[in-house]
């Protein structure tokens, strides 16, 4: 029987974690973060767990443990935010490029400067390039949910690759809600026993990680890197089936929102598409056809169902939470507005930049997004691509 | 330089997993000099052997003697011919 109870979203995690029993956790405290790890070093030290836990003296130093525990042939998890992502970088990219199923929780801080430990999502956006999967959650729920999974698509045989699992900083992490977690020994069912690919630890068969890739051999190596992520969504597609099936709750890549009939539509990701949920019912109740679109995987991006999803619209405001500073719009309306340009019908798209460095975003702020893009689909000409929510310009 | 595989033949995330393959990766074109041994004056003392850098000095270890250089691995530094009490090695270019 599954439970319900009050956990935040880092707590929520901790006790995915705690469930999964990984055989090595390597984390450094950062804000907002801590938290989660913290609990899940006293689920070590009173034994509720068999997990070796490292405590290292910077992040650099936690994922770059992580790769050799993995790589070692263990099942492998740590969590991170903002400038704690920034430090692991170069070894971010090492874990997806040796291929090392690494399931890590990042709770989306501001990446400085100025100093700022609230959300937005320059930290992971900034690591979509690094070659590891991304899930976004919408709450605790969310969180705790596609952490399981995540173990379950980074192991599998034909993935092996690292997944992120995102959660909104303090909004997600800090807020108590009503988290159901399944019990323990299904959980276990579910991720099923560890399988190792290529172990360090086998002395029976030597293998060498990383090794000097030079021009003759690397660009082969990221092509399959390339190929590996190009085709996991319907791995995530399945396990998300699997889960669904376990828990109730169902997850896809994308979610709709009363889109169906939708002629604009408002796209989000994490925990904004709950305020843009209760938005789309407020304007739906005043006779507007919106709807919404949440990005739960943002990498690899579902380009066919966002071009199946959203090119029967009219227009369609994109809600990025972090710049790409001299880019065209952030980094989610780049990747939608991409999608589309092939499609023989396409709505158009324009851009807004909110929440940065914790900005709170409000039912209002979504109103006016899709009042703007409803004018430019009356006018039918888009002048300003990009503009900005809740900012005193 | 031995036959380049596919990018589809390669193990996912280029780790390599045979032991001793290093012998299979040819740096031997990478030279612009190569050793040449005069065996009346060598004195067999391994050296060269131990020196070297690339494991590329051949020896018979029963027979206690120097054979001359692996030219499919030696890159041509010269430490060997550096290193050589009697001035035995001389580097002598590839062009
Ligand atoms: S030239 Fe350098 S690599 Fe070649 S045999 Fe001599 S020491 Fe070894
Ligand atoms: S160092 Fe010179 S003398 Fe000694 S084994 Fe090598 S070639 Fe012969």
């Amino acid at each position: 029987m599954a439970k319900v109870i009050g956990l935040n979203g880092n707590a929520a995690v901790a006790n995915a974690m705690r469930q999964i029993n990984p055989h090595v956790v390597a984390a450094y405290p950062i804000t907002p973060q801590t938290d989660c790890v913290e609990r899940f070093a006293e689920f070590v030290a009173d034994g509720r767990v068999d997990t070796e836990f490292v405590t290292v003296e910077s992040e650099h130093s936690a994922m770059s443990a992580c790769v050799g525990a993995a790589a070692a042939g263990g099942r492998v998890m740590t969590a991170t935010s903002a400038n704690g992502l920034a430090l692991m970088w170069e070894i971010v990219y090492i874990a997806a490029s040796m291929r090392l199923p690494i399931v890590m929780m990042v709770a989306n801080r501001a990446l400085s400067g100025n100093i700022n430990i609230h959300c937005d999502h320059s930290d992971t956006m900034g690591a979509r390039d690094a070659g590891w999967l991304q899930l976004f959650s919408e709450n605790a729920q969310e969180a705790y949910d596609n952490t399981i999974m995540a173990i379950k698509i980074a192991e599998d045989m034909s993935v092996r690759l690292p997944v992120m699992v995102t959660q909104d900083g303090f909004i997600i992490s800090h807020a108590l809600e009503c988290v159901e977690l399944l019990e323990d020994e299904e959980v276990q069912k579910f991720i099923g026993p560890y399988k190792e690919r290529y172990p360090m630890l086998d002395l029976k068969n030597p293998v060498t990680y990383g090794p000097l890739d030079l021009f003759d051999y690397y660009f082969e190596h990221k092509w399959s890197q390339i190929d590996a992520i190009d085709h996991c969504l319907p791995v995530i597609e399945k396990v998300s089936a699997e889960y669904g099936k376990l828990s109730g709750r169902n997850y896809e890549l994308l979610e709709s929102y009363k889109l169906d009939d939708a002629e604009v539509g408002i796209v989000a990701l994490g925990s904004t598409c709950g305020t843009a949920k209760e938005a789309v019912d407020r304007m739906r109740e005043a006779g507007k056809k919106v709807g919404l679109l949440k990005v739960r995987c943002f990498r690899p991006f579902p380009t066919e169902q966002v071009i199946k999803t959203l090119s029967p619209l009219k227009g369609v405001a994109v809600l990025d939470r972090s710049a790409t500073f001299g880019g065209f719009g952030g980094p989610v309306f780049t990747e939608i507005r991409s999608a589309l340009y092939d499609a023989p019908e396409r709505p158009l798209v324009i851009d807004f930049l909110y929440g940065l460095g914790g900005r709170d975003i409000f039912m209002e702020d979504i109103e006016m997004a899709h009042s703007r893009i409803e004018g430019v689909v009356k006018k039918g000409r888009i002048d300003t691509h990009v503009d900005f929510l809740g900012l005193r310009e | 330089m031995s036959k380049q595989k596919r990018a589809k033949e390669l193990v996912a995330g280029g780790m390599i997993v045979e032991a001793g393959n290093a012998r299979d990766y040819e740096t031997g074109d990478w030279r612009t000099e190569k050793p040449e041994v005069d065996f009346d004056k060598c004195i067999h003392c391994f050296f060269c052997w131990a020196y070297c850098p690339d494991s590329s000095v051949n020896v018979d270890p029963e027979a206690g003697k120097m054979k001359g250089f692996d030219l499919k691995h030696c890159k041509g530094c010269g430490i060997c011919a550096s290193i050589c009490p009697k001035n035995a090695i001389t580097m002598v270019s590839e062009r």
